[in-house]
């Protein structure tokens, strides 16, 4: 409708995803800039074509599977859950398993990509609802032991089966992204190697991208369907209101059994991608400090939203990127000169092992702290931050700069 | 209106079959007790087919526990409550909104979050019936239910005159306005019976009247049985077919509204005893 973007004639087009020129135009331009992102012919953005940040959009692309799962256990259904790591774990090693190489040191069937990707979400969401009737009698703070609990018995578990896992600090390989139709020598589609695809040449790098961008958007579409659908729709009624839901009609426990086993799926996929990614992974990858990055991507991007959970994802992911960047720029700038923003600098960072400085980038144990510390620092502080000032999170800032926008000039 | 109605009670015959039993509801000899507390105690009654019916008490007559006992958030020690036949009692509570059975709050509980059209479509929730996967995909059988619904949501929209307020999250929207979406939300579920737990509590007179005209719509048009705790006198005694009247978890009255309010039972508990005076 020309001219009355709000005027609709059906509910079709009220409730479709894209309901507004507005959003359909910028989705269309953000996954035209995604899709052309390794050709280097976006203005701008022509560093991120580089395989080390391709790499590392894929990893925000992977986490981004997993987030959606978090976000519906904690965001939708309500449930605060630290075992979101353990569940990443399963569906890594029920993927390699099944997917790892048959002759190799490790347990491996060597059975192709399609079965095992699934796979690894399926075991994993059995378990989570094998697990669930202990989770969903308690809430809150106990729900969130009860789930820690999860993360300590799956590090047990995962550093001792050595068959599988291969043992603490050793570790093993996993499948790599190639799709087989069966066990043939040749994959089909190799995601994980240089070479022309329909005649464009492309770096491996970018081939891996592409896959993991398009499972993350395929996620992200059911994700969003869930929410706004009979179901979705009754885990928020549970997050909202348990008791005036259940009289409303929903089955609280089922429901926060299905949610717990919806999220674990979502959990062993992007588990199962990540350490197919990876390549290698020692145990403790799946360790405490993977489940709070999660609750921080869900908790910083903005609970209950898909949209929060890309940009969660996109900030915790590439947090430590401009963290590493920011603080080799300014141990340069300290090393070169004695200009006063050197000075200044010279306050915020250690160059060698005697100087003074809150973070460092030397090898080893250095002064202050080493970037992966501050990373954590700042994990802890920004979701400290917007769970007191902005519980809605990024979403929720960018709905306000929105509104306000809308309005402009007038203040409402 | 008309149209809302029809649709209702087309939706409402398709799910029931013809009618066989005596009474809609009826509660026989309740009682509740929580460790030493007697919540309720002996309370006995039924409701009929599009009967309005009120129960009136003082504060902790346990009228509200009469409603979860009948939605059987809390499970009675003795008694029986049997619906359109059935005893309701063991069933878990969302079972009891699948047989009927709707209901609003005496403080609202509505799921401040979501957006009022989102209440009501959770309203419909034991009416629909999309699994999470169907719902994940979306296409097809899903689609259509969700349109589907989101037609019969719009229906009752309409009919309590709250279009304005569709897509703002009930949280931000004022009190009166959140009374009226609740009741939506239990409409929604094409209830047989519909029990209000104080609806004009805290309300202005102007409130109070447009809430009664649409209480008296819900019966007269959509054919609904409601049960209505109030401490509104007035509007109970207007409005209602026969009362009951609770204090301290006893039965004490039940009849027409003119009947009770000439029990000397009635008035000793509102009013005290009679004293003689010198």
């Amino acid at each position: 409708m020309r001219g009355r973007p709000l005027l609709y004639t059906s509910y079709e087009s009220d409730q479709a995803i894209f309901n507004t020129m507005a959003k359909k135009v910028f989705a269309g331009l953000g996954l035209l800039v995604l899709v052309l992102l390794p050709f280097n012919v976006v203005p701008g953005l022509g560093f991120l074509a580089a395989g080390d940040w391709l790499r590392l959009l894929s990893t925000v692309a992977i986490f981004v599977i997993g987030g959606l799962g978090l976000n519906i256990l904690l965001g939708l259904a309500g449930q605060v859950s630290l075992g979101h790591a353990f569940f990443m774990g399963v569906g890594a090693y029920v993927a390699a398993v099944l997917g790892g190489d048959p002759e190799g040191v490790r347990l491996g069937f060597g059975l192709p990509l399609w079965i095992w990707l699934p796979a690894a979400g399926i075991v994993a969401a059995l378990i989570g609802i094998a697990f669930g009737p202990a989770a969903v009698r308690v809430r809150g703070l106990y729900l969130a032991f009860v789930t820690l609990g999860l993360v300590f018995v799956g590090d047990y578990v995962f550093r001792n089966w050595i068959s599988v896992t291969g043992g603490a600090e050793v570790g093993r390989t996993f499948p790599p992204l190639q799709f087989r139709l069966w066990k043939e020598e040749e994959p089909l589609i190799d995601f994980t190697s240089d070479g022309a695809w329909l005649g464009i040449e492309l770096i491996s790098e970018a081939k891996t991208f592409y896959f993991v961008l398009a499972a993350a958007l395929l996620f992200m579409l059911l994700a969003k369907n869930l929410q706004r659908t009979r179901i979705g729709r009754a885990f928020q009624s549970i997050r909202d209101r348990d008791i005036a839901a259940e009289i409303m009609g929903v089955d609280e426990f089922r429901n926060k059994l299905r949610a717990f086993g919806i999220s674990s799926f979502y959990a062993g996929v992007s588990g199962a991608l990540l350490a197919s990614f990876v390549g290698t992974v020692i145990p403790s990858r799946w360790d405490l400090f993977l489940s709070i990055q999660f609750i921080a991507i869900v908790l910083i991007g903005g609970a209950g939203t898909v949209a929060g959970v890309v940009l969660g994802t996109s900030f915790v992911i590439l947090l430590p990127r401009v963290v590493q960047d920011a603080t080799l720029w300014m141990q340069d700038v300290v090393k070169e000169g004695d200009s006063l923003l050197a000075t200044l600098l010279d306050l915020v960072v250690a160059t060698d092992s005697t100087d003074f400085g809150l973070v460092n980038t030397l090898p080893g144990i250095g002064p202050g702290l080493s970037v992966f510390q501050l990373n954590q620092v700042i994990y802890g502080l920004l979701i400290i931050g917007f769970l007191i000032f902005e519980p809605l999170g990024l979403y929720g800032i960018w709905i306000k700069i929105r509104n306000y926008w809308k309005g402009w000039p007038f203040t409402y | 209106m008309a149209l809302v109605s029809k649709r209702l009670l087309q939706r409402r015959a398709d799910r029931s079959g013809p009618k066989d039993y005596e009474h809609l509801l009826q509660v026989d000899d309740v009682h509740l007790s929580f460790k030493g507390v007697k919540a309720i105690d002996g309370v006995s009654f039924h409701v009929d087919d599009g009967e309005l019916f009120a129960i009136i008490g003082p504060n902790g007559a346990g009228k509200t526990s009469l409603f979860n006992s009948i939605n059987q958030v809390y499970k009675p020690q003795e008694g029986d409550i049997i619906w359109k036949g059935d005893s309701v009692m063991g069933l878990k509570p969302n079972k009891t909104a699948e047989l009927g059975i709707a209901r609003t709050f005496q403080n609202i509980a509505l799921y401040p979050h979501m957006t009022v059209t989102e209440n009501m479509l959770t309203g419909r929730h034991v009416r629909m019936e999309s699994g999470w996967l169907a719902g994940s995909i979306w296409l097809g059988k899903a689609k259509k239910e969700e349109i589907e619904n989101r037609g019969i949501v719009e229906d009752i929209i309409d009919f309590l005159e709250i279009e304005q307020w569709r897509k703002y999250p009930v949280g931000l929207l004022p009190y009166g306005i959140q009374k009226r979406v609740e009741l939506g939300r239990a409409l929604a579920m094409d209830p047989e019976l519909l029990m209000l737990d104080e609806p004009v509590a805290g309300m202005n007179l102007e409130e109070t009247e447009d809430m009664a005209r649409f209480i008296l719509d819900v019966r007269d048009e959509l054919e609904i049985a409601i049960i209505l705790v109030e401490h509104d006198m007035r509007l109970v005694m207007d409005i209602a077919d026969r009362v009951l009247v609770m204090d301290f978890g006893k039965q004490i009255a039940v009849g027409t509204p003119a009947e009770v309010q000439q029990n000397p039972n009635v008035i000793k508990a509102y009013l005290g005893e009679e004293v003689e005076t010198v």
